[in-house]
């Protein structure tokens, strides 16, 4: 079972750490995984602008790249699910390569969860931990039950996270509220994008939480970077790095 | 600012009273709470979506033979129905019906389309007077503000602010905010407008085919008193409204008030079947700009909106910017599909104030895919080049440059290189919104590629 690993662009570049942690957390469950050098961006900022006509080429790239591999697995909701919902329009319906690629994309934890099925993971975290359910993840790829639907609860986040040894995952007052990244909406609609985020870094600290995770690392970084600019006391990681254990290079 | 509509510049004028702002955040999401625990007492709330859902879309591609098979059963039942192309021609039926009558003063209640359409500027612009009596859409007029929410029309007020305007209105006790004296003194004054009313303009919520009456669904009893006490009774209503049968409508009252509020059912679910014993009903059925929706593949499902206004109570950005920032008569998700699609260029702002997040959509009764068609409406906009100059050509560069991996690799090597070394004012400026706020994040020394190739080689 070969796996293509897809990090998205700006994890390439600024989250070397993360990137590497995903890598090793599939290594640990031996997978046969291969980073293709080629990879650039799936395209999201451009298409979430409205500009989705002049990112063909890069979808076109991604499926010509991505397409030998068993499974691709990428750290981060927003992107695969870009990948999945919105390539639809660049490919013929019966596109055989778009096909393969857009049903054997995975983030991470919905691969461990739903493809390796892990029980076990040997780490160990003993920290109170919120799960920042991010929502392209959660409602788009459905790696929880959001909290608006009627439906059995469960989150593969959490599910994961569970398997930690020391972890105390913390309830917050909402569950699943947005962060308001948002992609350029952090840019276009600064002053809302900021309220959002700061409400939703108020909730973490309200409920105890030392380090908020989650399985998208935009939705991170837009709220480390306001954690930062007011010294609030919370830290924030990728949870591949949490699932990974101490992760070494 | 031009006419043109500016989201985020409304969103921040919003954001800037950050006590205000989390007093509306909370008091929205008090409501979507409360719709969160109510509807998961319904084990089967999502087939009755589903059910909403096929309904609506059934009627809608049915829809010119459903209200025909209206027109037909009201008119059986003494109803008049008129059918009008757009909000004029809706204004003008309206005032026709109320001169022929010799009306003088009209109570009106729940009805967005009217607001729509204008009609108490035009009915006060021949002499009338129109008084709104949904509490809420009363402290609204009396400000002279259209209504914030479509379910909450003055959601965006304080007890303070209404007893203010109360007092300056209706001669109430100034400094006195106790609700129930407030909501006292207006169920008097609008006790009075009842007893004085010539005629009574409700909305409706559906219209149904097979029987030929309406019905609207209130909390305040109010649409029943203008209805019944005086003579005339005229019902407005969009071309959407009407739904096949009976049975079909307890689909939909098992939906709208749990979505709406949280509430089992309305306080009034009141069907209109006739005029009252000596008086007429009228029922004004409107286009205004709701057919291209049928032929839309796209757009075609916000037809279907029942105006629970869940959408609103679960949407961040709509809780932190109110709904005067959406600059429509409709705010909020569906207001932005809506509003984009009615009149792209001066919308343009609408379908990214929206971080494509979700929630509308699995709140909506009706199951509307808003997020995608906010995110659609974006495609759209750029390509009836409306989106800035800047954006467009920003964009293209990023996947010019996206598309070149050795050269994105090497801005990255320089940017990792140059940026921590930059003095400060460099990277935090005006031109740099993320920062403002943010900080940036640190950069690190090497890419994620380069650690690669260095701990596995090249083994692509
Ligand atoms: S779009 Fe759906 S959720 Fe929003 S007001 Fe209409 S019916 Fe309610």
């Amino acid at each position: 079972m070969k796996v293509g690993l897809f990090i998205p662009c700006f994890m390439n570049e600024l989250y070397p750490n993360s990137s590497m942690a995903t890598l090793k957390l599939l290594k640990k469950f031996n997978m046969d995984v291969e980073y293709p050098m080629d990879q650039t961006c799936c395209g999201q900022p451009m298409a979430n602008s409205g500009c989705s006509k002049d990112m063909k080429t890069l979808a076109l790239r991604f499926v010509e790249i991505f397409k030998k591999y068993d499974y691709i697995v990428a750290p981060t909701g927003s992107c695969v699910t870009m990948v999945k919902d919105h390539y639809e329009a660049f490919f013929d319906e019966d596109d055989k390569d778009y096909n393969k690629v857009k049903t054997s994309i995975y983030e991470v934890c919905e691969f461990l969860h739903d493809i390796i099925k892990v029980e076990k993971i040997d780490s160990y975290f003993p920290h109170k931990v919120g799960v920042h359910n991010s929502c392209h993840g959660h409602r788009g790829l459905k790696l929880g039950s959001a909290s608006e639907l009627n439906i059995p609860k469960n989150n593969k986040l959490k599910n994961l996270l569970n398997l930690v040894e020391g972890i105390e995952i913390v309830e917050l007052n909402r569950e699943d509220e947005c962060c308001g990244f948002g992609g350029t909406f952090a840019i276009t609609e600064e002053d809302i994008s900021v309220a959002m985020g700061k409400d939703r870094i108020k909730d973490h600290i309200d409920s105890n939480v030392e380090i908020m995770t989650g399985a998208d690392m935009s939705c991170l970084m837009h709220m480390q970077g306001l954690i930062n600019r007011e010294n609030k006391p919370l830290k924030v990681m990728h949870i591949t790095e949490i699932l990974a254990g101490k992760v070494q290079l | 600012m031009s006419i043109l509509h500016n989201h985020p510049a409304k969103a921040k004028e919003f954001v800037a009273n950050d006590e205000r702002m989390h007093w509306h955040d909370q008091a929205l999401w008090f409501v979507r709470e409360k719709r969160d625990r109510i509807s998961k007492t319904i084990p089967e709330w999502e087939t009755l979506r589903k059910y909403a859902d096929q309904i609506k879309s059934h009627t809608m591609a049915n829809l010119d033979k459903y209200l025909l098979e209206f027109e037909k059963n009201a008119n059986a039942k003494g109803i008049k129905v008129h059918f009008a192309k757009d909000a004029q021609e809706h204004n003008e039926i309206v005032h026709r019906i109320l001169s022929e009558n010799n009306v003088k003063k009209v109570v009106k209640s729940k009805s967005m389309l009217t607001e729509e359409c204008h009609l108490n500027p035009y009915l006060e612009s021949k002499g009338m007077e129109v008084v709104d009596t949904d509490l809420g859409e009363r402290i609204v007029q009396l400000r002279n503000e259209p209504p914030s929410h479509i379910v909450l029309p003055a959601i965006h007020l304080k007890k303070q602010d209404v007893s203010d305007t109360f007092h300056k209105e209706m001669g109430t006790e100034k400094g006195n905010y106790d609700p129930t004296y407030l909501t006292r003194a207006a169920r008097e004054d609008l006790r009075q407008k009842f007893l004085d009313a010539d005629a009574g303009i409700t909305g409706v919520n559906f219209a149904i085919a097979n029987t030929g009456g309406v019905v609207v669904c209130t909390n305040e009893g109010n649409a029943d008193m203008g209805a019944s006490l005086p003579k005339l009774h005229i019902a407005c209503m969009g071309i959407e409204k009407v739904i096949p049968r009976l049975q079909d409508l307890s689909v939909f009252t098992r939906l709208l008030a749990r979505s709406a509020t949280g509430q089992a059912i309305t306080s009034y679910t009141s069907h209109f079947h006739g005029p009252v014993e000596g008086g007429q009903m009228h029922i004004v059925i409107v286009d205004n700009k709701r057919t291209p929706f049928l032929q839309s593949e796209s757009y075609k499902k916000a037809l279907n909106c029942i105006r629970c206004g869940a959408c609103m109570n679960t949407c961040p950005i709509y809780r932190r910017s109110g709904g005067h920032s959406y600059d429509y008569v409709i705010p909020g998700p569906i207001g932005s599909t809506l509003g984009t699609f009615r009149d792209p260029k001066k919308h343009k702002t609408l379908s990214f104030a929206c971080t494509l997040c979700g929630s509308c959509t699995n709140v909506c009764p009706v199951k509307i895919d808003l997020d995608s068609q906010l995110y659609t409406h974006r495609q759209d906009l750029r390509e009836m080049n409306i989106i800035s100059n800047q954006k467009r050509l920003s964009m293209q560069f990023a996947s010019w440059l996206m598309s070149k991996p050795a050269l994105f690799d090497f801005a990255g090597k320089i940017a990792r290189k140059v940026v921590p070394n930059l003095p400060k004012f460099m990277i935090y400026n005006r031109f740099n919104v993320w920062g403002k706020q943010r900080d940036l994040p640190d950069m690190p020394k090497k890419s994620f590629k380069e650690l690669y190739k260095e701990e596995f080689g090249n083994d692509k």
